[in-house]
């Protein structure tokens, strides 16, 4: 692969939150946190547990509001801004361009799993029945039994709707991937399905930003590792 | 590349001496569903009111983006020309099913009156889509002929978003779509109407005082306490890391299940 232009470039995102039923108390998350990812890359977010890993991430989304800083993400040909942009925009990005796996699935009451999955595809345009099937093969390189497949995941367990999870955030191929702890309770024959997944992403291309406890997954998937230091409350101690 | 589809500018309603809503701005895109949350009497559905050209603003201007007709000031069109708008272009959903019916017809004629709006005359085709709109809505098609005083409250209000989404509106207006309604009921109507909206490729504002609706449907959310917008944005964005203390009291309070 030629080297390219980076897919993700980051530099002096800061996040806190105010917390208004404490009286306003202000609790600081990231400073000065600086990143650029390429295709083909994996970077790990690795720290102690506290130390803002998920809300680097969610703030990469979009989901948590930046309070400063740049999130700049190549998108046809250009860079687009995400702090401070308008929502159309954000969602266009998450449309095209960035998927993000969460450690859980938001489940929609009645819609059957194979449904959830195909959703991505179907909104870009895909046609309904190609979706399914590609819903299918990932439900089934995952490890769910067809059985499951016409059923709504509410009643599915944990590991199940997680895979269910995984299946729907990689049925479209975004040049940017965020992983929010993919394996976290996975076992370890389902756990290397999704390993082998997001592998074969990285190596067709993606770039991706992942959080993973799991040090067998992490040394497996990462090409890179970026530390994330806990913040330092003006008493010196971390909150 | 085109513009918004509705525009509202310092929007401002007074009741009396009391501030309904108050200097209101924001655009609404093709393909957008915006929601409203916020508590009883924060000014939402007088609001969506003003939106839809059901009430007079005291102040600011609500503009729409027409099919063919180039943007329209909503509030100065002659009144013949808006309701010719609302029934061709638009649609409204109200919570309850009976204001948005003619509850003296059929649930068909119900559906087969928006069509004839938009100019459908073959008796026999409109009356073969009222019954597809029946399906498509989970409403046996066997009722066609009955009135909607004899369905239940769910089925009543499907009948309601057959009649409003059948002329294949561009901008539909909701108002609080699923209160008042059981829970597997709710559900049901949820699961439709995202399944409609997301299909039609339809521009929605969407009342709701319910955060789960509001996360299941909407992508960008406007908060409002006593008649003001004290925090918009994207939907998980306002429900995950909400800004203003009376958003983040609104997301605590939602009750676990």
């Amino acid at each position: 692969m030629t080297a390219s232009q980076p897919a993700l470039r980051v530099c002096g995102l800061a996040k806190s939150f105010t917390v208004h039923a404490q009286g306003g108390l202000s609790l600081p998350v990231l400073h000065d946190v600086a990143l650029t990812v390429s295709p083909g890359e994996c970077l790990a977010l690795v720290g102690p547990s506290g130390a803002g890993k998920s809300t680097l991430l969610r703030s990469l989304y979009g989901n948590y509001r930046a309070d400063a800083g740049s999130i700049r993400v190549r998108q046809d040909e250009g860079w687009i801004e995400l702090v401070g942009a308008e929502p159309r925009t954000v969602l266009d990005v998450r449309h095209r361009t960035m998927g993000f796996v969460s450690q859980f699935l938001r489940v929609i009451p009645r819609v059957p799993a194979v449904d959830v999955v195909a959703e991505p595809l179907v909104r870009r345009g895909a046609d309904a029945a190609e979706a399914r099937q590609r819903a299918e093969f990932l439900l089934a390189m995952l490890g769910i039994p067809a059985r499951l497949w016409a059923l709504p995941p509410a009643t599915f367990s944990g590991g199940e709707q997680q895979r269910v999870n995984i299946a729907r955030s990689l049925i479209v191929d975004y040049p940017i991937l965020l992983l929010d702890e993919p394996t976290a309770s996975l076992d370890a024959a389902n756990r290397d399905g999704v390993v082998e997944l997001i592998s074969q992403r990285r190596d067709a291309g993606a770039a991706i930003v992942g959080i993973f406890h799991d040090t067998a997954v992490r040394d497996a998937v990462a090409t890179r590792v970026h530390e994330v230091v806990p913040p330092v409350t003006p008493s010196g101690a971390a909150p | 590349m085109s513009g918004p589809l509705l525009s509202a500018r310092g929007v401002t309603r007074r009741f009396g001496g009391r501030v309904a809503c108050h200097d209101v701005s924001f655009d609404l895109w093709p393909g957008e569903v915006l929601g409203i949350v916020g508590e009883s009497g924060s000014g939402k559905t007088t609001l969506l009111n003003c939106l839809a050209g059901r009430l007079v603003p005291d102040g600011g201007a609500v503009t729409y983006e027409t099919q063919s007709a180039g943007s329209v000031d909503v509030h100065r069109l002659s009144e013949a020309r808006r309701r010719l708008l609302a029934r061709t272009e638009w649609g409204f959903v109200n919570q309850d099913a009976r204001e948005g019916l003619r509850m003296g017809v059929s649930a068909g004629a119900n559906i087969g009156e928006r069509l004839m709006a938009v100019g459908a005359r073959h008796y026999g085709e409109i009356r073969r889509e009222a019954a597809d709109w029946m399906a498509r809505v989970e409403i046996d098609a066997a009722r066609l002929d009955d009135r909607p005083g004899t369905y239940s409250g769910g089925m009543r209000q499907r009948l309601q978003i057959a009649r409003n989404l059948v002329s294949k509106p561009r901008l539909v207006f909701m108002d609080e779509p699923t209160g008042g309604l059981d829970v597997s009921v709710q559900a049901r109507i949820l699961d439709l109407l995202r399944g409609l909206v997301g299909g039609l490729h339809l521009s929605a504002v969407l009342v709701t005082h319910d955060l789960g609706v509001a996360r299941l449907l909407t992508h960008r959310l406007m908060v409002m306490q006593g008649g003001r917008v004290v925090e918009q944005g994207l939907t998980d964005q306002v429900l995950d890391d909400p800004q203003h203390a009376y958003t983040q009291m609104l997301v605590a309070s939602i009750l676990p299940v």
